[in-house]
């Protein structure tokens, strides 16, 4: 740990033999020396790797013991209340599992934690990376490789809750074969193929098994060392700050900070797994016994991240169409696609939308601020509103219960709602972001309030600002707004109207623009761009430098200017 | 760590020489005030430059481009207490692995292990609970000491790292497309079409061969979702005790009761179609009107055996096991997305994503006075599907 140490022989002698080889030493010195910039919310999509590693090493152990069998058995095992009842091979190997092996329990409960907690920080880091505007050019496709990531969990995660085959999982999967069903011409026989004949047949669990534990965590791998490695080539964006640049990256070598850092994360993270897994209970299915057919408990609950295809069906009318000696069952349809599709969908295809409203084709290493970028946080916040309205939804019963609300009562409020929750959400986000610009540029103006009441020769209380300081500035000018584009009917000085303004798409295209290029501007002294935009009214704006004293300036001045 | 102040104390002195006003951070703060005073100076030359500084450890900063200094008197002091914690950490996640070892020696659980009588329940709880406390300890304790190493022992170091351009430059795009063409020529995939076209098809079935051989994965559906196992003459059993049942028997009005059909009273794929419920009213309450099924008029009452009527239990929405009756109201409700049904009106839907009411199933008596089957379902059960009709 001091300048002049020797480093082992053997670490050298073992770097030699290996050199020798593979001509490592310039690369792997590269690698050392990798900056990573420094942010908390950098660390959240590395939970969902932690949690993924924890998946994989739990889950082998789960392996190790669990039968993947839906062969009937009769249960004389250690959980006493189920003795003598007949069950399937799967649920009795988890019955094992839970009582039988030491550590059994713990891991199966870490596993699913993990399981949750991966899903957790895949949709905490999405927002990140959404609201800051990391998904931007060049790094389109790992936003995609993420939805990709985030619906294979989805499915992964189904999967896996399937497989012990209680009372629960029955339910779940019978709501999966019910949806299959659904689909036009081919969900009969999707249905009768994957359950090999009508449910719940003999060989669902097997099937799920071997997907649950090879298929899609092999892909899941697969798809997170590609995002890992794009990542790592385009390196990573950083947040706005003094010194940093969209041509640089600053931060601490990987070598040794990043490793300790990291690998204390993941220490972090798995004895938080553990806790959870020691102290909180999670699907206790002893408690829910063998799957049967007629049997069905209230308030049953999937976990939560299928909340949202829960409370979806449970939104929807009744909606069928009958004709032509076929169904068209909407009423599972709609809720089953629709709302994933929408937000899965809409993710996918939102950065190639934003460079289509916005015109913006360049490199874009700094975040944005979510402030900055209005139109998207807006959406964001739309997204979330509607997503959190279904998955409420998908608790109506639970909540109806605790809080002595008529069921239909909070049924009908979320059919409202998720219309209405997610325009008002927009329209109020967009109106913070824009108030927070405002709030901005009155700082850059006027600096700081200092809480310093002066008072004047001439008697006049003022307060005292504080300039703001260099690092501050740098986050605080780090905006840049949508450029306007040519508005419809425009024309340029030869009169040819503007070829991006015309026809319907054109003409939404500017639309958009107009949105997304909606800001605040920073005015300092009142003259304006003489872009036609309307401008700040600069009553009484001026800057304010140290030991300049402004008067009463806790006056909001209106800047509720549109434009440039 | 306070130190925020200091390092802008110069603007704030020249402000107001009275009380400094608290310092906001607007966005995310610098990580961590630096002594050496030095903030990131992006290196003009070269790929990469560093400015570090000392934290709280004693150490001097290693790297051939980082200026070295001597840590003071006080810095040593403040690393060696830090390394102490550190070290204590690793201690801790020592001594706690080892308790998750004798844990898992120590702690029986199951029933082989602890004999007939012991309670299974118990011991694999506490088992939980000793492995995961000593577990979550250890890795706790790891992960803090290696936070603990990288704040308080390793010095600040901030390098600058250029990002190269990520697109090529335009001589490399044009010497790739140029290998590109010379490549495809040499190929003649452009001059001959057919060997082009010919390959295509060539693998076109191998494309659809896996899909092929997916086909004996099951059974073609046919008709078998329109069918059930009930059968005129099949006695109607009780869910649990597999008894027959009579008119008598069920006498509570306001009651309901799950019924699975003779014969098949284990058999989840024949119970997950054919289970029913049986609901028994008061004289009057049950009103099924007529209702149109296909082009034909259809009458239920006479389906019905001394106010008592049977009707799937398979909810109609997407199959789950209507489960809940409520006896005032007549609804049955289904745990699972709240499609209700009316019971009294031939469980037409009132609520929820049902869209059909659910079928009612033929019932009368038999010679020795048990409730029987008439018929199968007149309709499918269960959720709708595609050539449902």
């Amino acid at each position: 740990m001091s300048d002049n140490f020797e480093v082992p022989k053997a670490l050298t002698g073992t770097g030699a033999w290996l050199d020798d080889r593979f001509h490592g030493a310039r690369g792997v010195r590269v690698l050392m020396r990798k900056v990573f910039p420094d942010h908390w919310s950098f660390m959240l999509g590395e939970i969902a790797l932690w949690s993924f590693v924890i998946l994989l090493l739990t889950g082998t152990f789960l392996s190790l013991f669990f039968v993947p069998s839906m062969n009937d058995v009769v249960y004389h095992g250690s959980y006493v209340k189920l003795d003598g009842i007949k069950m399937s091979e799967a649920y009795q190997s988890t019955l094992n599992i839970s009582f039988d092996v030491r550590g059994g329990l713990l891991m199966r409960q870490i596993h699913h934690w993990a399981a949750d907690l991966f899903m957790a920080s895949l949709i905490i880091h999405m927002l990140r990376v959404f609201f800051t505007g990391a998904y931007r050019k060049p790094r389109e496709i790992n936003w995609l490789i993420g939805i990709g990531l985030f619906t294979l969990g989805l499915l992964e995660g189904l999967f896996g809750y399937s497989l012990p085959d209680d009372q629960l999982s029955g339910a779940g999967l019978r709501i999966l074969e019910g949806v299959l069903q659904g689909i036009p011409i081919v969900g009969t026989y999707l249905a009768f193929f994957l359950f090999g004949g009508g449910f719940p047949g003999n060989v669902i669990v097997p099937r799920l098994y071997i997907l649950h534990v090879f298929l899609i965590p092999g892909i899941l791998l697969a798809l997170i060392t590609a995002h890992l490695f794009i990542m790592f080539h385009q390196k990573h964006t950083q947040m706005p700050a003094k010194g940093n640049t969209e041509k640089n990256v600053v931060g601490a070598p990987f070598f040794p900070y990043f490793l300790a850092k990291g690998g204390a994360w993941f220490f972090f993270i798995f004895a938080a797994l553990v806790l959870l897994a020691t102290f909180a209970e999670i699907n206790p299915l002893w408690l829910y016994g063998p799957y049967t057919p007629l049997a069905i408990s209230s308030a049953s609950q999937p976990d939560f991240y299928m909340g949202l295809l829960e409370g979806s069906l449970r939104i929807m009318p009744a909606w069928e169409i009958n004709g032509f000696g076929h169904t068209l069952t909407l009423s599972v349809l709609i809720p089953a696609l629709l709302p994933l599709g929408l937000v899965l969908g809409g993710a996918a295809a939102w950065p190639f939308f934003e460079q289509w409203a916005t015109g913006d084709k360049a490199f874009h290493n700094i975040n944005d601020r979510p402030r900055n970028a209005p139109v998207r946080t807006a959406t964001g916040m739309a997204t979330i509103t509607f997503y959190g309205v279904m998955w409420a939804e998908g608790a109506n019963d639970v909540i109806a219960d605790k809080l002595q609300i008529p069921l239909y009562t909070i049924t009908w409020i979320a059919r409202v709602m998720i219309f209405v929750g997610p325009a008002i959400a927009f329209f109020v986000t967009k109106r913070i972001c824009l108030g927070l610009q405002r709030k901005d540029n009155e700082t850059l103006l006027h600096g700081y309030e200092s809480g310093i009441i002066r008072q004047l020769p001439n008697g006049e209380y003022i307060e005292v600002h504080r300039p703001v300081n260099e690092e501050a500035r740098a986050v605080l000018e780090a905006k840049r707004p949508t450029a306007l584009m040519p508005g419809s009917g425009s024309e340029d000085e030869n009169g040819i109207p503007a070829p991006s303004s015309k026809g319907l798409l054109g003409k939404a295209r500017v639309r958009a623009n107009r949105a997304f290029a909606e800001t605040v501007v920073l005015e300092s002294d009142g003259h304006g761009h003489g872009n036609g935009h309307e401008e700040i009214e600069a009553g009484d704006e001026h800057p304010v430098g140290a030991g300049q004293l402004p008067a009463g300036d806790a006056a909001e001045e209106d800047t509720g200017s549109r434009g440039l | 760590m306070s130190d925020i102040e200091e390092t802008d104390g110069s603007e704030g002195a020249e402000v107001a020489s009275g009380p400094v006003a608290p310092h906001r951070v607007i966005g995310t703060p610098p990580p961590a005030p630096r002594l050496l005073g030095g903030g990131t100076e992006p290196a003009a030359a070269g790929s990469e430059s560093a400015v570090s500084s000392e934290s709280a450890g004693g150490v001097a900063v290693a790297d051939h481009d980082e200026e070295l200094r001597q840590p003071t008197e006080a810095e040593i002091q403040r690393g060696n207490r830090a390394e102490k914690v550190v070290v204590a950490c690793f201690v801790i996640a020592f001594l706690a692995g080892c308790g998750f070892i004798a844990a898992y020696i120590g702690l029986p659980v199951g029933l082989d292990r602890l004999g007939p009588g012991g309670s299974t329940l118990d011991a694999a709880l506490r088992s939980n609970l000793a492995l995961g406390t000593s577990l979550s300890v250890a890795l706790l304790a790891l992960g803090l000491g290696a936070l603990l190493w990288v704040r308080l022992l390793m010095p600040e170091v901030e390098i600058v790292e250029e990002r190269h351009e990520l697109q090529s430059a335009p001589a490399d795009r044009a010497a790739f497309a140029e290998t590109f063409k010379q490549g495809a020529g040499y190929s003649q995939f452009v001059k001959r079409p057919l060997v082009r076209r010919s390959l295509i098809l060539g693998t076109l079935p191998l494309v659809a061969a896996p899909l092929v051989l997916l086909r004996d994965m099951g059974p073609l559906p046919g008709t078998s979702l329109r069918h059930t196992v009930w059968s005129p003459g099949r006695r109607l059993l009780v869910y649990g005790t597999n008894t027959p049942i009579t008119p008598a028997d069920f006498s509570a009005p306001g009651s309901m009761i799950t019924i699975v059909p003779e014969g098949y009273e284990d058999d989840p794929d024949a119970l997950v179609k054919a289970g029913v419920i049986l609901i028994k009213f008061r004289p009057g309450e049950l009103d099924i009107p007529v209702r149109t099924q296909g082009s034909t008029l259809v009458g239920t009452m006479n389906w019905t055996v001394d106010n008592i009527v049977a009707y799937s239990k398979i909810c109609t929405h997407i199959g789950c096991p209507v489960a809940l009756y409520e006896q005032t109201t007549h609804h049955i409700l289904c745990p699972c997305h709240q499609s209700t049904f009316d019971a009294s009106t031939g469980a037409t839907v009132i609520f929820g994503p049902a869209a059909r009411p659910l079928p009612q199933l033929p019932m009368t008596v038999n010679t020795d006075g048990y409730l029987v089957a008439k018929s199968d379902f007149t309709q499918p059960v269960g959720p709708s599907f595609w050539e449902r009709g």
